[in-house]
């Protein structure tokens, strides 16, 4: 059973939201010297609505897409992110992966899918800060909450930026805003895919769907719910504690590397600035 | 029964029938721990306030610091007769100021503190009392606790109170101001927008309410500062409102943009709203001491 007992705290204003969100665009870039921005877009939602965000609150010529696409990136997807740049009008550089990645893992034919998949996501990272500093605008995330809690992207990879715009709404929370955003139809009607390997869908992969999963994550991260509450509101319980489990297990993904304390002042623990002081 | 003294009028308190007062309600986005660039925007808001006939000027919290300062505390605070703030009232010239800034006492403590300052002198401080610590805050870290809630008599504005963010949050902050008998009652603050599911942000809409109760609750002008800007990622919302002694909103400031917004209130509306619901007269002060008392020996002598 799929419980359904508050919909309405994943409800967002999607006019305030995209209007906090592209006056944040705006501030963080700018109190960091820049006006423009580098988006990595693979034809899925969430880059999507980061791009058409970064477009409206920076100005299309102040946007660079890339698309980096490996040989086994689909024609849709690949047909979706040239739309979003065409209608978007921003700037564009195409520069797929496969060379580099074929080369690095001939040396390791055996290597898993999983091995395959972060190692793209790796490349696309270095790419997308190269060409930062090659248009001098910063790396936007594109990272949301549902895959940041769920730990559900690689480190170092696309989980990688300087700004990130959307990492505090669930993916299912995207889908309004992309609407609203004028994100095309046909993005938002697929089922999300990191496009990791043919026929790759998230869902498949972690086993639920987002609807099903940020319905928890909202009670669980947001509501603080407890999990015998949980289970009474109709949640199954092998889901809440695989749920439980993998926030708990993949937290190192969105800390800093842990540094062994031998001073007064220890980076992150007992040195504590802003990221954004003087600014 | 004891009846209470009435309070002795401020030598300078002018006619009741005076003109109405005017304040300008600075919601500035403070540069983060940049105290010199932030003294600068204070005085241009000053002048543009001035030029507008302003009586009064409100910043919002730590208006001459940013808020999220962390490890940066010690790095910007000031004493109350700090040049900066010297500058800023001489700026002023009449007109009287409120600010917000980072005091370092003589024991080297350091509050979140406010000041009303006119005629050239700070004539009053209010260091935070409640200083949140959770969620996303985690002032009680970095501030010491203030232990004072006090009105203070203004040359034009009557009796006053100031608040500091938090502080407004807290019942018995604003039942002593309804004790003081303010006639002003002013909270500067520094509030991040949570929640936005409804048509505007939810901490905006929670202040909205407060400001309005607790000006119909005081029978005062109640007036709320908030900043605007980013800071890690935090929105401030700025929405800066001036609310009536009837509840009803005299002027409100725009929604994360910066601003500034003039309010009028005519001192005659405290009387005539005094007479409709006198509820500061009829408040049982006595009593709600001696229940206090009680509820302190049941819960801390027993």
């Amino acid at each position: 059973m799929t419980p359904d007992p508050t919909p309405s705290n994943l409800a967002i204003n999607v006019e305030l939201v995209a209007d906090i969100l592209c006056r944040f665009l705006r501030n963080e870039l700018g109190r960091a010297g820049f006006a423009r921005a580098v988006v990595g877009v693979s034809g899925g939602v969430d880059s999507s609505v980061v791009a058409y965000l970064a477009a409206r609150a920076l100005e299309p010529q102040n946007v660079l897409a890339v698309t980096m696409p490996y040989k086994t990136s689909s024609e849709a997807t690949r047909r979706d992110g040239r739309r979003v740049i065409e209608e978007l009008g921003v700037r564009h550089v195409d520069v797929p992966i496969t060379d580099e990645i074929d080369a690095y893992f001939v040396r390791f034919p055996d290597a898993s899918r999983m091995r395959l998949a972060n190692k793209c996501a790796r490349e696309r990272m270095t790419i997308l800060y190269d060409q930062s500093a090659a248009f001098e605008g910063l790396v936007l995330g594109t990272s949301n909450k549902s895959e940041l809690l769920l730990g559900y992207g690689t480190q170092y990879g696309d989980m990688a930026s300087a700004v990130n715009p959307i990492g505090d709404l669930y993916k299912t929370q995207l889908y309004p805003l992309a609407e609203h955003l004028g994100v095309p139809e046909s993005i938002r009607a697929k089922l999300p895919s990191g496009d990791l390997w043919v026929g790759q869908t998230d869902e498949g992969e972690l086993g639920f769907t987002y609807e099903t999963v940020d319905r928890l994550l909202v009670l669980m991260v947001d509501g603080r719910w407890q999990r015998a509450e949980l289970l009474e509101a109709g949640f199954d319980a092998a889901l809440v504690d695989r749920v439980a489990a993998l926030i708990r297990r993949n937290h190192y993904k969105r800390r800093m590397p842990v540094i062994a304390k031998l001073s007064f002042r220890t980076i992150d623990r007992d040195f504590r600035y802003p990221r954004d002081c003087g600014t | 029964m004891m009846s209470p003294s009435p309070r002795q009028p401020h030598p300078d308190l002018p006619d009741r029938a005076a003109a109405p007062l005017r304040v300008a309600m600075a919601q500035i986005a403070p540069r983060l721990g940049d105290r010199r660039h932030n003294l600068e925007l204070h005085l241009a808001q000053i002048a543009a306030a001035r030029a507008a006939g302003a009586d009064l000027v409100i910043f919002p919290e730590l208006s001459l610091t940013g808020y999220f300062l962390r490890d940066m505390v010690p790095d910007v605070a000031l004493a109350p007769g700090a040049s900066e703030i010297r500058e800023m009232l001489s700026a002023a010239g009449p007109a009287a100021v409120v600010a917000g800034f980072v005091e370092e006492s003589s024991e080297h403590r350091f509050f979140n503190a406010a000041f009303w300052g006119e005629g050239g002198r700070v004539v009053h401080v209010h260091r935070k009392v409640y200083l949140p610590t959770y969620g996303l805050f985690d002032e009680q870290r970095y501030f010491a606790a203030g232990e004072r809630i006090r009105a203070f008599d203004a040359a034009r504005f009557g009796r006053v109170g100031i608040l500091i963010c938090e502080d407004f949050w807290h019942l018995s902050a604003a039942a002593i101001m309804q004790a003081e008998e303010v006639d002003l009652l002013v909270c500067v603050s520094n509030s991040p927008a949570r929640g936005v599911a409804g048509p505007t942000i939810r901490t905006a809409e929670t202040y909205r309410q407060l400001a309005r109760a607790f000006a119909q609750l005081l029978g005062a002008v109640v007036i709320v500062v908030n900043r605007v800007g980013f800071e890690d990622g935090l929105c401030y919302w700025g929405g800066s409102q001036a609310v009536g002694p009837d509840g009803r909103p005299l002027a409100e400031g725009p929604m994360l943009d910066e601003a500034l917004t003039m309010a009028t209130f005519d001192r005659a509306e405290l009387r005539r709203q005094r007479l409709a619901a006198p509820l500061a007269r009829d408040e049982r002060l006595l009593m709600t001491i001696e229940e206090l008392q009680r509820i302190k020996r049941q819960r801390y002598d027993a």
